[in-house]
């Protein structure tokens, strides 16, 4: 096994973390990169284009894995606000819980948070997937164009608002639903989709038949007056 | 009654005019706002209220057209390793692919780079004709984060992270149907051919102290190369600019009212905001107070026209201006050539702001293949740059005359205000005396 190389983040600077990742080729065969001490620390491990696997050892501050374009970054404790925000490709998990807009506009790539996420989790998301363990805040998938939100635990108010093609499973209570979100048939290709996303994001032993679909009624894609009071 | 009584005429309302009118029988019958593109149209205080004084006794003049007049900026400047350096400080503002066609952003960076200066994505993201012909392109970082990848962020030249825009202080993006082709709906991630409204927050901050946390994290993903603009909608500048600069900003944008939308309700265009003008010493007095003026640059931007405007924003304290609307204006946009197809849209040459509906017969404001070809963005770019070298001449002539040798040594000492108003606003004296309203006598 390759050993690790260690950055501690009590002795080097973010800089210096960040300009040692993005320095690395997509086609580099670094081995895991453990990085210590990151204590809250913004903006960690953010644009890496190399596929290495990160460890960010303990809680982190905004936008970890932020623009994360084919790095496997493990957090190894909560998330602040904006964790894999803007995602292109490849897996940030958080092995806690994560703040508001955990995933927002991530484009490609899987996002698992283990635990809880706040409010609006994947926000205006574009194509990315995202699994979230435990619960998600209100407004989550606000705006949400492509992708999907499989949330194994509760949804909070307004769940899809304004949604797009974005689809969204949830397999505990729905608070309420936001604008122009409506719940759809859960059939066989779902059950398919949510149980090849839970057996990526490690969580093969939930059932995917338990869970609800919800997408857009897509009323809101052309203005029409009797709809006035929904914009 | 006898056949010669006078009788009273027709008398129109001032409040229930035409205009009026015409808006309440037209919301009546289809239920919906009135949606156009540009800027305010109502007359507002503008850069016209203002006059420099020139030279005279006591103040010497530069010789018209043989001392150097410079107008190089340097934007950027305050933490960006690469700031941009512009040969004029007349920059193209954010437009984004979608609103307009792709000959016209290419046009525009063809234009912009003749010149020396700058142009701007919008919100849409990066297409490859504006960044092939851009010399300085800087990418808009918007709400929507349509097309935002890491690519781009790290091919420009500049960041600028948009908080509102002059047209719709507040209000977020839309792009209608009818301009949602397939090449427009795979860039921004949607289906083709539905109203797309972009959001008026963005997704992953909210307020000044995360601005800043969202600052350094752009700065992180770009290695602390690339100037961060922020761009606010004139609304409280005093306070935006000062939270800008907090947050890191390494330039401000101020859009006033008059600056253009390619598509917004037009109730929110006249009434939401404030007109340049008012907008511009506020803003400077902020950069001063936190001893940031010129560190930090300001770019003014909304209903510039002229080298006159120019000279006279530059004159109150900003670093730069950027045009849009007298951009597309340059291209070929209400161009009288084109009057009997205006006619055909219901409108005429010079008040043509249907922008949203892709029609354009001038090819810029549009998505329709055939109405796009007839831009050529080779010829469109050289009447860009025909335009952007009138209003840099102009502005020299005009620091000339005060003595400058500089355009940035223009100053608020040179100039008189004409009106009440533009005296408030700018606290320059009216013209012929040295009080401005709210002064203390004496």
């Amino acid at each position: 096994m390759t050993a690790a190389t260690v950055i501690d983040l009590d002795v080097a600077t973010v800089r210096d973390l960040n300009a040692r990742l993005q320095a690395l080729g997509r086609d580099s065969n670094l081995g895991p990169v453990h990085v210590r001490h990151p204590r809250g620390r913004h903006a960690l491990a953010v644009g890496v284009s190399a596929p290495v696997d990160i460890l960010l050892d303990g809680p982190v501050g905004y936008y970890a894995g932020g623009m994360n374009d084919g790095a496997r970054i493990v957090i190894d404790g909560n998330a602040a606000t904006g964790v894999a925000e803007n995602m292109m490709a490849g897996l940030v998990r958080v092995r806690g819980d994560a703040s508001q807009s955990a995933g927002a506009t991530a484009h490609g790539g899987l996002l698992v948070i283990e635990g809880n996420a706040g409010a609006r989790c994947g926000i205006s998301l574009k194509g990315a997937d995202i699994v979230v363990g435990g619960s998600v805040g209100h407004m989550s998938a606000f705006m949400a164009q492509s992708g999907t939100l499989v949330v194994c635990g509760d949804a909070g108010e307004a769940l899809g608002d304004s949604l797009y093609e974005a689809r969204l499973f949830v397999r505990g209570a729905v608070r309420s639903l936001g604008a122009d979100c409506e719940e759809k048939p859960m059939g066989a290709a779902e059950r398919a989709l949510v149980a090849a996303l839970l057996d990526r994001a490690g969580m093969a032993a939930i059932d995917a038949a338990s869970f609800r679909c919800f997408g857009s009624a897509r009323r809101l894609y052309h203005f029409h007056v009797d709809n006035a009071q929904a914009y | 009654m006898p056949a010669d009584t006078p009788r009273t005429p027709p008398r129109v309302s001032a409040t229930f005019d035409r205009a009026t009118i015409a808006e309440i029988q037209r919301a009546a019958a289809t239920g919906i706002y009135d949606i156009r593109g540009g800027g305010a149209k109502r007359r507002l205080p503008h850069f016209d209220d203002l006059l420099f004084l020139g030279a005279s006794m006591s103040r010497y003049p530069l010789e018209g057209y043989r001392e150097r007049c410079g107008t190089d900026v340097v934007l950027g400047t305050r933490h960006a390793k690469t700031p941009i350096e512009i040969r004029i400080p007349i920059t193209i503002a954010g437009m984004s692919f979608g609103a307009l066609s792709g000959n016209a952003k290419e046009a525009l960076g063809r234009g912009a780079t003749i010149a020396g200066t700058s142009t701007t994505t919008g919100d849409g993201g990066m297409t490859e004709e504006e960044r092939g012909h851009s010399r300085s392109l800087i990418y808009q970082y918007l709400p929507s984060r349509y097309g935002m990848n890491l690519r781009d962020l790290r091919r420009c030249d500049a960041i600028e992270i948009v908080i509102g825009q002059g047209a719709k202080p507040g209000g977020g993006g839309m792009l209608l149907g009818q301009k949602i082709t397939d090449r427009v709906a795979a860039m921004r991630d949607l289906p083709p051919g539905i109203d797309q409204r972009s959001a008026c927050r963005h997704p992953d901050w909210t307020g000044p102290d995360d601005l800043e946390i969202k600052i350094e994290e752009l700065r992180e993903l770009t290695g602390w190369e690339k100037p961060i603009f922020v761009k606010i909608g004139a609304s409280r500048p005093y306070y935006d600019v000062a939270l800008a600069v907090k947050a890191g900003a390494d330039v401000v944008v101020l859009d006033g009212m008059q600056g253009g939308t390619a598509a917004t309700q037009e109730v929110f265009i006249e009434h939401v905001g404030l007109p340049t003008l008012a907008a511009i010493r506020p803003a400077v007095r902020a950069l001063q107070e936190l001893g940031m003026h010129r560190r930090v640059q300001l770019v003014v931007s909304g209903g510039i026209r002229s080298g006159a405007d120019v000279a006279k924003a530059l004159a109150l304290g900003a670093d730069a201006v950027s045009i849009g609307t007298a951009a597309l204006i340059a291209l070929g946009d209400n161009a009288p050539a084109l009057e009997a197809e205006y006619q055909a849209l219901g409108t005429t040459a010079g008040a043509y702001d249907d922008w949203h509906e892709g029609r354009d017969p001038a090819g810029i404001t549009t998505q329709d293949p055939a109405l796009a070809a007839r831009l050529d963005p080779v010829l469109g770019g050289r009447r860009l740059a025909n335009y952007l070298a009138v209003m840099t001449m102009e502005a020299q002539a005009i620091a000339r005359a005060c003595g400058k040798s500089h355009l940035h040594n223009l100053e608020p000492e040179d100039m008189v205000a004409l009106t009440m108003e533009a005296a408030a606003m700018t606290q320059l004296p009216l013209a012929g005396t040295d009080w401005y309203p709210g002064k203390a006598p004496g």
